[in-house]
């Protein structure tokens, strides 16, 4: 199987800071990949590096062989018309109401009749189980359904790559569901590529084909999920099983506890 | 030497910061004009342009009223009230107009810009926009720029006017000064190019140079709460300097030199 998203030594830093050290990663075409990895690792910076919104320290992204770093401004947008990302914060547009945000990518990109429009947008409303809210505003959705609404815009256009960037976070188990099973099926019918960014390990590892875990700055493992879930290494064990003590610190680096509070 | 060090660096600063809108103007005015644009440049002149013009007329009218007052009380020690209408509107005209309407307007409209961007940068609204390769610069700040440069000339062709109707109404009908030379020595004193087309021109530059400070310093700012209340207070200090400095320059050089 080709590879859709090709990430080779990627080394990124925000200032003084390094997030990724050299990083090399594949995202197979028509495959689900999941990213793990703790709070604050960089996950949401990877899906931007992917989506050409931050450029990278040294090291390359590649779009179907093409060097997403070095395309040109117009490039770039051409090849963002078969990506979509949901955004963790939804990031609907906060001026239109549901149905009109999520018509927004299909009314700038086609000439299709609003006729038209209205079906598609409802269809994917039913999916992700808000088609009566379409004539509510974003500042009237609840958190879990204001994401659940900014999926069905991701999916609007039936991009080739979808980055979902936590699309699990705030919603309860029946709604969860759903979207596992959606993701799922997106994949499945549309043979869609999808990088799904969760902390949720159990729904990720049922829809992943492959796995990756990040932690201090590199990948500590990667896999199907049968591989990962048998692997022996204790950092990804750690994460697995979701205990704070281990190899993975929990904590942003910080001057020990004892010398903060006795001001040694 | 770090004195020297922090000078240079504000420099640069500075520097990157005016590049940075250059590019900001350059991306929104080179955008490929689209036929999709022009229902969201008119629904932008409604919010800056038509929304405003309470704030304008009101003001408007109080300074015409106000000026009428003064200059008749100073006129009419000299039995020069019948002047009183050019004086009126001449100063509204060449002046008061264009400036006072851009001093409101970045105060009104220009602030509510930046405040609006910031918060479209800071809810991720601007990169989402981005990642449905649907470019903001366009979609967003190039009908905020053109609806600014649309309204503002507007504004203060009828802030103009109203307080030119406002000067009447003290000196005309309150004070007594007859309304025959109120309007006759005003028609023949005031010049078509040199006073109302100048005034104008002094308003689009304006208009123009109040919405890219607005613009920038929304599209510009630190996406979180702090950043966007200063970016908001930036445009209504940099585009008021603005204006004043500018409207210097321009009357300098469509009235000073002979
Ligand atoms: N605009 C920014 N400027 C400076 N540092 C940033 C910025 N955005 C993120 N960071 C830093 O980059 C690191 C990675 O951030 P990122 O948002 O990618 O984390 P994440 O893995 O998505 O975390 P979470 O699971 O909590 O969403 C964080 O430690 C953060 O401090
Ligand atoms: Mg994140």
């Amino acid at each position: 199987m080709n590879n859709l998203i090709e990430i080779d030594s990627l080394t990124f830093k925000r200032g003084e800071r390094t997030i990724y050290d050299n990083i090399s990663l594949q995202i197979k075409e028509g495959q689900t990949t999941a990213v793990m990895g703790p709070s604050g690792i960089g996950k949401t910076t990877l899906l931007k590096l992917i989506g050409g919104q931050l450029s990278p320290t040294s090291g390359d992204i590649k779009f179907r062989g093409e060097s997403i770093p070095n395309m040109k401004r117009s490039r770039l947008f051409n090849v963002r018309r078969q990506m979509s990302m949901l955004f963790q914060s939804g990031a609907l547009f906060t001026d239109m109401t549901v149905f009109d945000n999520i018509a927004f990518p299909i009314r700038e990109h086609t000439n299709l009749s609003e006729e038209f429009i209205r079906t598609v947008v409802l269809m994917k409303l039913q999916a992700v189980g808000l088609r009566g809210a379409a004539d509510l505003m974003p500042s009237e959705l609840s958190g879990g359904m204001a994401r659940r609404a900014a999926l069905a815009r991701s999916i609007a256009l039936d991009p080739e790559l979808i980055m979902y960037d936590e699309p699990f976070a705030g919603q309860d188990p029946i709604s969860m569901g759903v979207l596992v099973k959606l993701i799922k099926q997106l994949n499945n019918a549309l043979k869609l590529t999808s990088v799904v960014v969760t902390h949720d390990v159990k729904e990720v590892m049922s829809i992943a084909d492959y796995v990756y875990i990040l932690a201090e700055k590199k990948i500590i493992g990667s896999g199907t999920p049968e591989e990962i879930r048998q692997s022996d290494s204790a950092l990804v064990q750690q994460f697995l099983k979701g205990q704070a003590d281990g190899p993975v610190p929990f904590h942003y680096p910080a001057k020990e506890i004892t010398a903060e509070f006795l001001g040694a | 030497m770090e004195a020297l060090a922090k000078l240079g660096r504000s420099t640069l600063d500075k520097f990157s910061a005016l590049g940075r809108a250059t590019f900001v103007l350059l991306g929104a005015v080179m955008s490929v004009p689209q036929l999709k644009n022009i229902p969201l440049t008119i629904k932008q002149i409604y919010v800056v342009g038509v929304q405003s013009l309470s704030i304008i007329i009101v003001s408007g009218l109080f300074i015409g009223m106000v000026m009428a007052l003064q200059g008749y009380t100073i006129l009419v020690d000299y039995g020069a009230e019948g002047s009183l209408g050019p004086m009126v509107a001449l100063s509204l005209l060449r002046e008061l107009g264009p400036v006072v309407t851009a001093l409101l307007f970045a105060g009104r409209a220009g602030s509510a810009l930046t405040a609006e961007i910031g918060l479209m940068k800071a809810t991720e609204q601007l990169s989402s926009l981005e990642m449905m390769a649907v470019d903001p610069l366009r979609r967003i700040v190039a009908p905020r720029l053109w609806a600014g440069v649309i309204s503002m000339p507007m504004l203060a062709i009828i802030f103009s006017a109203v307080g030119i109707l406002g000067g009447h109404l003290v000196g005309v009908d309150w004070l007594g000064v007859d309304a025959g030379s109120y309007w006759s020595i005003m028609q023949s004193t005031v010049e078509w190019n040199e006073d109302v087309l100048n005034g104008f021109i002094k308003s689009i530059v304006f208009a123009f140079v109040v919405t890219w400070i607005a613009i920038f310093k929304g599209y510009d700012s630190i996406p979180t709460s702090e950043g966007i209340s200063a970016a908001t207070t930036q445009t209504v200090v940099y585009s008021s300097l603005a204006v004043l400095g500018l409207d210097f320059v321009l009357t300098a050089i469509m009235f000073g030199i002979e």
